[in-house]
């Protein structure tokens, strides 16, 4: 019999807690996939959040640590430099990322530490239950803004990749989303890339994934995916924000 | 025994902790804990370790969890408000059973307080100091010597019991100099099977983590925990006697306010007061079983604090409140004068407070 | 027999350097010693207190309240640090930068120009050495040989060019 399709070895196999509809399962095969591929699952360490992906720790393979509320950065700077052979990446939320641990994010790519970050932007707190983001767009529903995200009162979004690439540190900070097939193809390329690169010794690599929270969102998983299309891409545009593998070296 | 050499207190703890196969120091600046990381920043990269000048105390203690988490010993230091910041991370390394050394180099509180010595962190370092129920061995040096050796066992004890080890000074003990010798022989080796170093897809993954969403199993986790450090209370506690023998009064003070009780009491003796002193050098496990005994020999115990009285409290639970404890206290950033503590046991002697 | 010692000026003038000259002396004579500056704010140009302590006993408190030996290089440290000398103590001043006198009946005062001695001598940073030179000679409990080994300690490696230039200064301090 050929096998034309199966779960990739990097995944466990515990079945995921996440919501019907949710992306965080397409981005976990997308990572779990680009370490198979690359044949490094067994030399990898990862960190997982706190957020919605806080027990990613039990659904990939490879080795894991738990990091406290926005602290991945600093842990995988930890991990990186203790063993800098191994590969070592982490998988954030916006409020994880962009909110509690802006620190570490920003020191963690000017310090250049040559870790891989994988940030899911969802544009809400998913696992406390739906509160406004630091990415929730501007006038969006949330239970902590109940009419609308006023940029008056509480200010506007972080954008992530585009922060960053203002660092020097940065190596490679590319947007994604994973809301259509095209999509979902492109984030793996960018994934991967953003793995090798860690291999090559190029330094920090993000990878910004726009993704879908039906759940939190009120919406069904179609429509938040259309959501992710109508809303979320042109106010936070896909593409390469910065990529310093493709000069000389 | 290696030459003995001059040494700031914070010098030789870093140079101890080298010593000790530590390679991996991660810090943010504070007085007055500065010397420590200048002194890694200088010889990490010689003797191919890491020095890492984190972005925050935050950072610090993460990057500290990490490289522990991988295998490696570790550690970082810091002064009272920078240890408080620590403490989200201490109880993480704490709930996940890592190894680590953090030295807290003391200064006056609360706040940003001051940064002159004081010892009235006691209460955050011996009960956990972050949320959860967690304890950390708490190692309290009295001099330079003792700041190397306590370093040295620190890494050793943290490795045996998989837990975090505090060196607890205060800004005197950091900035003194004094003679010390150098020679951890060698670095005892612990299996870590349990890091995580990459699976080398040949055994199931390793998990660092502290969440445990099932009640029960969390419990169990706590009383295991617990059943942990009730062997550490039996067979760690450290403490040094001095002038106990035939003595009728009994100072309990560690670190530098154990330098000035020693003058008072050397003092008082010359006058013909008994008195002696018990030093506890672990603060916890808490040398229960020395002021107990203490208890059945003599009238009045005086406890000599730079804080508004925490230890005090150790001191009363282990005699079971059987004898009057008096406090003798300079708080902020001063340090009490051996007249004030020979006043105080001049006071206790006539059956004063 | 224990002596306790305070060298008392404004930070920069060297008050450490002498300290640790000292301390490393007794600890070449296999002597208990301590050594503890004051630190903060006040290394940076405020007054800058050093104690040192060299006894033939376990050093109790580091800290020096009491001085059998005090060493004032500015006025302030004079005013301050004065009254604290036991009875029976010594004072040395450095009389260039402190006009008075000390006030004290029951301490032996030394006043030694040893900041305008530097300057003839082309050696401006070495006040305190000069007036050290004058301590070890009056203090002959201190004790007065292994004074090129300490220095050789105390100079950093990249500098012991400059022991030749600290003994003299030691000698002239000697011989005021």
């Amino acid at each position: 019999m050929t096998t034309v399709f199966q779960k990739p070895h990097a995944l466990t196999d515990a079945p995921l807690h996440y919501c019907p509809g949710c992306t965080h399962g397409i981005v976990h095969r997308l990572v779990a996939e680009a370490l198979d591929e690359l044949g490094i699952a067994g030399k990898t360490v990862g960190i997982a959040p706190v957020g919605c992906a806080v027990m990613a720790y039990n659904y990939f393979s490879c080795d894991m640590v738990e990091a406290a509320h926005g602290r991945a950065p600093a842990v995988a700077t930890g991990i990186k430099r203790a063993i800098p052979d191994n590969i070592v990446f982490t998988y954030q939320g916006d409020g994880d990322l962009a909110s509690i641990g802006t620190a570490e994010i920003v020191h963690a790519a000017a310090r250049r530490e040559n870790i891989t970050v994988v940030f899911i932007n969802n544009a809400i707190y998913g696992m406390t239950g739906g509160q406004m983001a630091p990415t929730s767009l501007p006038g969006q529903v949330t239970q902590t803004s109940p009419y609308g995200r006023d940029v008056k009162t509480v200010g506007y979004p972080v954008k992530v990749c585009e922060m960053l690439a203002q660092v020097d540190g940065a190596a490679y900070l590319e947007r994604v989303a994973v809301n259509s097939v095209k999509h979902v193809k492109a984030a793996k390329k960018a994934i991967l890339k953003a793995f090798q690169n860690q291999l090559d010794g190029k330094g920090f690599s993000l990878v910004e994934v726009l993704s879908s929270c039906p759940t939190n969102w009120g919406m069904t998983p179609q429509k938040a995916l259309a959501w992710i299309e109508s809303d979320m891409i042109p106010y936070y545009p896909l593409g390469v924000y910065k990529d310093i593998t493709k000069e000389a070296d | 025994m290696a030459d003995k050499v001059l040494m700031k207190g914070n010098e030789a703890i870093a140079e101890a902790a080298i010593q000790a196969g530590c390679r991996f120091y991660f810090g943010y600046p504070i007085t007055p804990q500065t010397e420590i990381a200048a002194y890694m920043a200088k010889r990490m990269p010689k003797i191919g370790g890491t020095f890492l000048q984190a972005e925050s105390e935050l950072a610090a203690i993460n990057m500290l969890y990490g490289a522990s988490a991988a295998g490696k010993r570790a550690m970082t230091s810091s002064s009272s408000p920078g240890i408080s910041l620590k403490t989200e991370g201490i109880s993480y390394i704490a709930g996940c059973d890592l190894p680590a050394l953090i030295v807290n180099v003391q200064r006056g509180g609360p706040g940003l307080g001051g940064i002159q010595p004081s010892q009235s962190d006691y209460f955050q370092a011996t009960r956990g100091g972050g949320h959860g129920d967690y304890h950390l061995i708490v190692l309290a040096p009295s001099s330079v010597q003792e700041m190397a050796d306590l370093t040295i066992k620190g890494f050793d004890l943290a490795d045996q019991y998989r837990m975090p080890v505090m060196i607890f000074a205060d800004g005197t003990m950091g900035q003194m100099m004094e003679p010390v010798s150098l020679d951890a022989g060698g670095v005892q080796q612990y299996d870590k099977p349990w890091a995580v170093t990459g699976t080398g897809m040949k055994r199931p993954h390793n998990i660092v983590n502290s969440l445990v969403l099932d009640p029960a199993e969390l419990e169990q986790q706590n009383f295991d925990r617990f059943a942990r450090y009730e062997k550490i209370a039996e067979q760690e506690p450290m403490w040094e006697s001095y002038r106990m023998e035939d003595a009728d009064y009994c100072v309990v003070a560690y670190g530098i306010a154990s330098r000035v009780s020693k003058n008072a009491i050397n003092e008082a003796r010359k006058q013909g007061v008994k008195v002696g002193m018990i030093r506890p050098i672990t603060l916890w496990p808490f040398p229960k079983a020395a002021l107990s005994a203490a208890a059945e020999q003599v009238r009045h115990f005086l406890c000599v604090e730079m804080s508004m009285g925490q230890m005090i409290e150790d001191v009363e639970l282990s005699i079971r409140c059987n004898k009057p404890v008096s406090l003798c206290k300079r708080v902020g950033g001063m340090i009490p004068s051996p007249a004030d503590v020979l006043s105080a046991i001049a006071s206790i002697t006539k059956g004063g407070n | 027999m224990t002596t306790n010692l305070l060298f008392a000026g404004f930070g920069g003038q060297g008050i450490l350097f002498s300290g640790k000259f000292l301390a490393y002396k007794g600890l070449i004579e296999d002597r208990q010693v301590s050594w503890l500056p004051s630190y903060g704010p006040e290394m940076r140009g405020g007054t800058a207190t050093c104690s040192v302590i060299l006894s033939d006993e376990p050093v109790g408190s580091p800290i020096v309240g009491e001085p059998d030996v005090l060493i004032a290089m500015n006025l302030p440290s004079l005013d301050k640090f004065e009254d604290t000398v036991v009875p029976g103590g010594k004072i040395f001043v450095d009389s260039t930068l402190i006009g008075r006198q000390v006030k004290r009946d029951d301490v032996t005062a030394y006043y030694i120009p040893a900041t305008k001695i530097a300057d003839d001598n082309g050696m401006s940073t070495l006040a305190n050495m000069i007036l050290m030179g004058k301590v070890l000679k009056e203090c002959p409990e201190l004790g007065g040989s292994h004074t090129e080994d300490a220095l050789r300690k105390v100079v950093s490696a990249r500098h012991q060019d400059l022991l030749a230039v600290n003994q003299k200064a030691l000698e002239l301090g000697a011989n005021v």
